[in-house]
């Protein structure tokens, strides 16, 4: 019959697109380490660049990394949660609500150099904060605020009714039903949400080149205190983060080796927005496993 | 309504506050500058202290990071904050006070929009540039003539200089770039390469690696970046050299300068001052491809 | 329990409601001044430098830098528009129909294979930086574009295979959520009037799930339009009309990216590549705006 060979075809052409999409994703993944392998080592990780030689390492470019998304994480996931906690909780149908529900997609669709411009308009040049730690921070939080608040709204909308209405019977206020059930029902989805944001900070570029700037101080660790200039921890320093060394080192890498540092900083940023990924999916199934478990 | 009235007073209300509140707890790169004017005896290490910070050029950037990192060494309580952005950043903050030192790869009067009066110049070193071809490439040497036509798009193929038949591929830097400022007014005496017959990279690294690999290209870059994938042609038939830019002969070269807003004082003066010490120029200046500045016999336009 | 504690109880309810409302509220804010802090700096090229919008959006000529002798700066950015529109339309129509068939096949025929690889391998695409799109799009796609296809290799056809990636997981998660969304009944109707699979995707499914189809593919362009670093890497940025696959082309964000920081704050040039943000800006709102008619709250995420 006819219409059943065409179904045949169409299911094979199915199978064809999505084993070629997996194919292609390995081939991609494997590419970038096999193009890497030669920097995945202690040494360049743990080493800060060179000047003008061979073998520098890209350790300050990743301590950046992490500190501004720590930093981002800070100030985005207290306002995300309260946000989405409105939204989910507070918020009346009405013209406020639509515009913090318009206000939320257009701050999640805007392109992160417009983002990244506004940081160096605001923070870089309004403020003199200069590149710096905090504009970054506060670029990226721009950024990472509208996806937490989504995902709060929609992690605590997904726990169950019957558990709140539980809560009020016990004569808990609004705000106790808030802090002793909602939040802790919806923890599971709220890390694994923060924790797949994670990795798309820790990757983001754009956003970065001008407001947490393209060049990093000498790192001194004696040095703890934030207030002072020459600490690591000043927020008034600029950090070049390694997405934005890689897209240095491809227009200004005075390095001979400029092209082993960018494609072992590829792999290198990679793995770790690999490892947020497993880490996100890993923690999510094993606390979701746990909160039905003890049920 | 009234309460779209009370939304739109609490939003612009809360938008003014937010920047004041954001602004009273910023560095005060202006005051720590000049906190040390009254230092006037700088023989002593101990006496020069503060922080300063210098933005702009990136081409600039390694060697002022570096010379930042010695001045540091040598003046544990003097910190110079080294931050890239490019040379139009580096004036306009140099300018509106945001920054003390202004990096750039051009003079402030080149530069449209900048008030360069109120800025003072302080040349800290030489780039030599050289005009680069893929290696396949017969020609030696090249005329400013014969260049101008060729980025103005009247040469077309390599036979018309000399060389084999094989169409000449241009690659061009970016407009705002200060090494196609350089190129333009000394090579091209100021007339515009034809926009969009080509490619235009601002990455040197990427024209570097372009050049070498394409038969026929023919682009520009800084001799720090000149190595053996690409050659360097002369130009009027003076060879590339530190030597023929120092005395004259070579002339596509240009300054690096450092702009503060008024004469320097305090940290940044000592930091000035320190950028033209031999500690610098014959240090970390001459490993990364530039010309010492106090070796120049002639001055550059 | 007593009234004391009652009180208590009350006012943190209070403070909670507050706390929920203002960081809510600080969305509106933030979003608020984007719009107009970019609008003021974006608008200031037609109210301040007297530039008309028909240049700016029509015209071809790109010469930001041209003295007032020659006719002053000329700011037409239709190739720089033509080409984010070139770049993206592309790489969307690429992109659908691979990404429909990938949401197809998760929901419709292979549901363990689908949540076992595919959905994983989605996250993971959207995972990767893209900055490393750009790196390998420059040190693999661009030397096989110039080998096998001539050329230099930065071209429209890099930008749009890079892009053709990028937004791949972004329309296919949209799409896959608003298949799974299909009440189970329709296919099940479908199948007991003697249907094929194939012909329920077709007649059925397909149809039924056209708009949040339309939404994905809306939020796929929105999110082509505005990629920045891995498009510029690949592109060339030659401020040329994009009318061939493969020479260099420049996109609004290419632009942006590369004169940015080498322009002065407050000139003419610097005026115009904030109106290009603006622009930016507006037509991404406008994507927004087109998804909101369509009719279904947007899952991106």
């Amino acid at each position: 019959m006819k219409s059943k060979f065409y179904d045949k075809l169409a299911t094979i052409y199915f199978y064809l697109v999505a084993v070629l999409i997996v194919l292609f994703l390995v081939a991609l993944i494997g590419y970038i380490l096999y193009q890497g392998r030669s920097e995945l080592n202690l040494h360049f990780i743990l080493t800060p660049p060179k000047f003008m030689e061979k073998g520098g390492g890209i350790a300050p470019q990743i301590f950046n990394s992490l500190l501004l998304l720590v930093i981002t994480l800070i100030i985005s996931v207290p306002i995300g949660i309260g946000a989405g906690l409105y939204m989910a909780e507070y918020a009346r149908p009405g013209k406020i609500t639509e515009l913090i529900r318009l206000s939320t997609e257009t701050l999640s669709s805007l392109p992160s150099i417009v983002v990244g411009l506004f940081g160096l308009l605001i923070f870089v040049n309004m403020l003199h904060w200069g590149y710096s730690l905090i504009s970054g921070a506060l670029a990226l939080t721009v950024l990472n605020l509208p996806v937490m608040a989504r995902v709060s709204e929609d992690s605590i909308r997904s726990v169950s009714a019957s558990l709140k209405e539980a809560s009020f019977a016990l004569g808990s206020t609004k705000w106790q039903t808030i802090v002793r059930v909602l939040i802790p029902s919806a923890l599971p989805g709220l890390i694994t949400g923060i924790i797949l944001t994670s990795g798309r900070i820790f990757g983001e570029a754009a956003a970065l080149l001008y407001t947490a700037g393209m060049s990093t101080p000498p790192l001194n660790f004696n040095v703890l205190n934030p207030a002072n200039p020459a600490s690591p921890f000043y927020p008034f320093r600029a950090a070049e983060t390694l997405a934005v060394y890689i897209w240095k080192v491809n227009s200004e890498g005075l390095a001979p080796d400029a092209r082993q540092i960018a494609d072992g900083s590829a792999a290198v940023l990679l793995i770790i927005v690999l490892l947020f990924n497993i880490l996100a999916r890993w923690l999510g199934n094993t606390l979701y496993k746990k909160m039905t478990g003890g049920k | 309504m009234s309460k779209s009235k009370i939304a739109k007073v609490l939003l612009s209300v809360l938008m003014v506050l937010s920047v004041f509140l954001f602004s009273a707890c910023g560095p005060n790169t202006n005051d720590s500058g000049s906190s040390n004017q009254s230092n006037s005896n700088q023989n002593s290490s101990q006496d020069i202290s503060g922080t300063a910070t210098a933005v702009g050029s990136t081409a600039l950037q390694p060697l002022v990071e570096q010379a930042a990192t010695l001045f540091h060494q040598k003046y544990p309580n003097a910190t110079i904050n080294v931050q890239g952005g490019g040379s139009g950043t580096g004036l306009t903050q140099v300018s509106q006070g945001a920054a003390d030192i202004g990096n750039s790869d051009i003079f402030a009067e080149e530069k449209s929009g900048i008030d360069a009066k109120s800025l003072v110049d302080h040349k800290v070193a030489v780039v030599g540039f050289a005009v680069v071809v893929n290696k396949d490439v017969t020609v030696d040497s090249l005329t400013q003539q014969q260049l101008v036509d060729i980025f103005t798009g009247k040469i077309k193929n390599w036979k018309d200089v000399g060389g084999q038949d094989e169409p000449i591929v241009v690659i061009n830097r970016p407009t705002s770039s200060g090494t196609r400022a350089t190129f333009k007014k000394i090579v091209l005496g100021g007339q515009d390469e034809v926009q969009g017959l080509a490619l235009t990279e601002d990455a040197s690294g990427t024209v570097r690696k372009t050049v070498a690999e394409k038969k026929g290209a023919i682009s520009y870059l800084a001799f720090s970046y000149v190595d053996d994938s690409v050659k360097a042609l002369k130009y009027n038939g003076v060879a590339p050299t530190k030597e023929n830019v120092i005395n004259g002969t070579y002339p596509i070269a240009s300054y690096e300068h450092m702009y503060t807003k008024g004469e320097p004082t305090g940290v940044v003066k000592a930091f000035l001052d320190f950028m033209m010490s031999d500690e610098v120029q014959k240090g970390p200046a001459e490993k990364l491809g530039f010309i010492n500045i106090n070796d120049m016999k002639v001055t550059l336009k | 329990m007593s009234e004391n504690y009652d009180k208590r109880r009350k006012v943190f309810d209070m403070i909670g409601r507050t706390y929920a409302f203002i960081c809510a509220f600080l969305l509106i804010v933030i979003t608020v001044s984007i719009f107009y802090f970019v609008a003021t700096k974006g608008l200031s090229t037609f109210i301040i430098d007297k530039r008309s919008i028909k240049e700016f959006l029509f015209g071809t000529l790109w010469k930001p830098d041209r003295p007032n002798d020659q006719g002053g700066p000329a700011i037409g950015s239709l190739q720089f528009i033509l080409g984010s529109v070139f770049v993206s339309v592309f790489a969307i129509l690429i992109s659908t129909p691979l990404s429909i068939s990938a949401a197809i096949f998760m929901v419709e025929i292979a549901k363990k294979f689908g949540r076992n690889l595919l959905q994983p391998a989605m996250e993971i695409f959207v995972g990767i930086p893209s900055v490393v799109y750009g790196w390998i799009g420059l040190t693999v796609l661009v030397p096989f574009i110039s080998k096998y296809f001539g050329g230099l290799g930065f071209s429209m056809l890099a930008g749009i295979l890079v892009l053709t990636i990028m937004v791949l997981p972004t329309i296919t998660s949209v799409s896959t959520d608003a298949i799974k969304s299909l009440p189970w009944e329709i296919r099940e109707a479908s199948y007991a009037l003697g249907a094929t699979r194939w012909q329920t995707i077709r007649k059925v499914v397909l149809p039924a799930a056209k708009p949040g189809i339309l939404t994905a593919v809306v939020l796929g362009l929105a999110r082509a339009f505005g990629e920045a670093l891995a498009v510029q890497m690949v592109i060339g940025n030659s401020p040329s009309l994009p009318f061939s696959f493969l020479q260099p082309m420049s996109t609004i964000t290419s632009i942006i990216t590369m004169d940015m920081a080498n322009t002065v704050t407050g000139s003419t040039w610097n005026n115009a590549l904030w109106s290009l943000a603006l622009l930016l800006l507006l037509i991404s709102f406008g994507f927004i705006l087109i998804i909101r008619l369509v009719g279904r709250r947007s899952m991106y995420k």
